[in-house]
């Protein structure tokens, strides 16, 4: 079956179509947000170094940022997955693993960019000085990119599994430990207003290669679930 | 170059049997050098001058390292072949790594913690090669919730075959990040066997040491992947043959005695 649309065209369709559907239930891509400042709000709590408040943001961040992702992942392909969108999209004749990387693009807009943006909030919560801003917002951009791609193969694989969250968990958090290590290190830097190209160029090192693996492995996982 | 044997390792029968003959001989050269192994270390092996009689466990420690990661190079190698080639044995074989390797991660843990208490005066440091392993138990046991929640075989086999693919590319990255990320941390300065020279009287006992758990992981692996070949094949008429033949060959064996 040879598709009568573009790629191109059909991927921006789609972002178009999911974005819209987003949109459209606020709810959902606003919970992974409030989860992301219910635990930033935790670590605080849980510790008597207030006046040391600074030395455990990068991994406060980092942590929150990491579940607020996962969270989020089962938001990737549920709904698609249910109502045979997905299948659709598998056999359109199209490169499936294209069509994810414009879902999964869509899934960093609603759900990895706000913690971007809320990250400025963190910073100052925390006690960090203010110019330590944009390095912040920088390292989170790079690593959510690389949250959201790594976990779409964990969320295809675990599609339509009954126990599917939790194992999510299980599959992609030891995926993701470079990101945390790079992107905790970058935040650490930019905290204490230090060159912090090191740890940037790694991790977006690790966002280009997931960007260009990870939808392979997620059509594949996909088309592996739909049968 | 001629691919049959490849093809032929394919077809359930003929690993059923291939198998059987190997493991015998795997399983007798594991008890040989482990015997070898363990005399040379245990007995023959002069103390460290620095550790004394507690850098023995090497001997458990490092082969049990070693194969934890080479137990996931194989089953990464089986599922890629299972994926590719969609050969049902090929994903026994992954099926049948996951367990083994998982047990020796949980080996090289422990000794090594037991080893670090005496040695670095703590049961865990977040050294690189730790948190590594650490990590690699976790993949294990991912791939091995993953196949535990996928009823139907088909799909637990190639699902699992991607998260095992993925796993072996993240291995490495994962690896040097932890490295990197000890680096920066100043941590304990440990003395490296690796890096060591080793005196011939330590190393030869250690590479029969290693040697032996490779032969013990071939023969459990295999066994397991017999095992793994038969619940996938149960009705298959080969299986009853085979049955047949084995039943036949112990009572002519009994009967000669």
């Amino acid at each position: 079956m040879s598709p009568s649309v573009h790629p191109w065209r059909a991927g921006l369709l789609l972002v178009q179509r999911d974005l819209r559907l987003g949109l459209r239930r606020p709810g959902e891509w606003l919970q992974p947000l409030v989860f992301f400042f219910v635990v930033l709000t935790l670590f605080p709590l849980s510790t008597d170094l207030l006046s040391r408040l600074t030395d455990i943001a990068p991994g406060a961040l980092w942590v929150a940022a990491l579940l607020s992702s996962l969270l989020a992942l089962e938001l990737l392909f549920r709904e698609d997955g249910q109502d045979g969108s997905l299948e659709q999209l598998a056999v359109s004749g199209l490169p499936l693993s294209w069509l994810l990387l414009a879902k999964t693009c869509v899934h960093w807009l609603l759900t990895g960019l706000p913690l971007v943006l809320a990250a400025p909030l963190v910073v100052m919560a925390y006690g960090a000085p203010s110019r330590a801003v944009p390095g912040v917002m920088a390292a989170l951009l790079l690593g959510s990119v690389a949250l959201s791609l790594i976990g779409a193969v964990g969320a295809g694989l675990t599609l339509g599994l009954r126990r599917g969250g939790v194992l999510l968990a299980l599959l992609v958090l030891p995926l993701a430990v470079p990101v945390l290590i790079f992107g905790a290190r970058a935040t650490a830097l930019a905290i204490a207003l230090e060159p912090m190209a090191a740890p940037m160029y790694l991790l977006a090192a690790i966002a280009v290669l997931s960007a260009t693996l990870a939808p392979l492995a997620a059509a594949a996982a996909v088309r592996i679930s739909l049968e | 170059m001629d691919w049959t044997w490849f093809h032929r390792l394919g077809s359930p029968p003929h690993f059923y049997r291939i198998a059987g003959q190997w493991v015998p001989w795997f399983a007798w050269l594991a008890a040989l050098t482990a015997i070898a192994g363990l005399i040379g270390g245990l007995g023959l092996a002069p103390p460290d001058y620095q550790q004394g009689e507690g850098y023995r466990i090497i001997y458990v420690h490092v082969p049990a390292a070693v194969l934890s990661t080479m137990a996931y190079a194989v089953m990464a190698v089986g599922a890629g072949v299972g994926l590719i080639w969609r050969m049902n044995v090929a994903h026994a074989v992954a099926a049948s790594c996951a367990a083994i390797g998982a047990s020796f991660t949980v080996v090289a843990l422990v000794t090594g913690s037991l080893w670090g208490k005496p040695m670095w005066g703590t049961y865990w440091a977040w050294d690189p090669r730790l948190t590594s392993e650490l990590v690699l138990l976790f993949l294990y046991l991912g791939y091995m919730g993953l196949r535990g929640a996928i009823d139907d075989r088909a799909r637990a086999d190639r699902a699992s075959a991607v998260l095992a693919l993925v796993g072996v590319i993240n291995l490495p990255i994962i690896h040097y990040s932890v490295d990197w990320w000890n680096s920066l941390h100043q941590g304990h300065t440990l003395l490296k066997f690796g890096k060591a020279s080793l005196p011939p009287s330590m190393e030869i006992p250690l590479l029969l040491m290693m040697l032996s758990f490779t032969f013990y992981f071939g023969a459990i692996m295999l066994i397991r992947a017999r095992g793994e070949v038969l619940r996938r094949e149960r009705n298959a008429r080969w299986i009853a043959e085979a049955a047949g033949a084995e039943a036949a060959g112990a009572e002519a064996a009994g009967a000669t005695r």
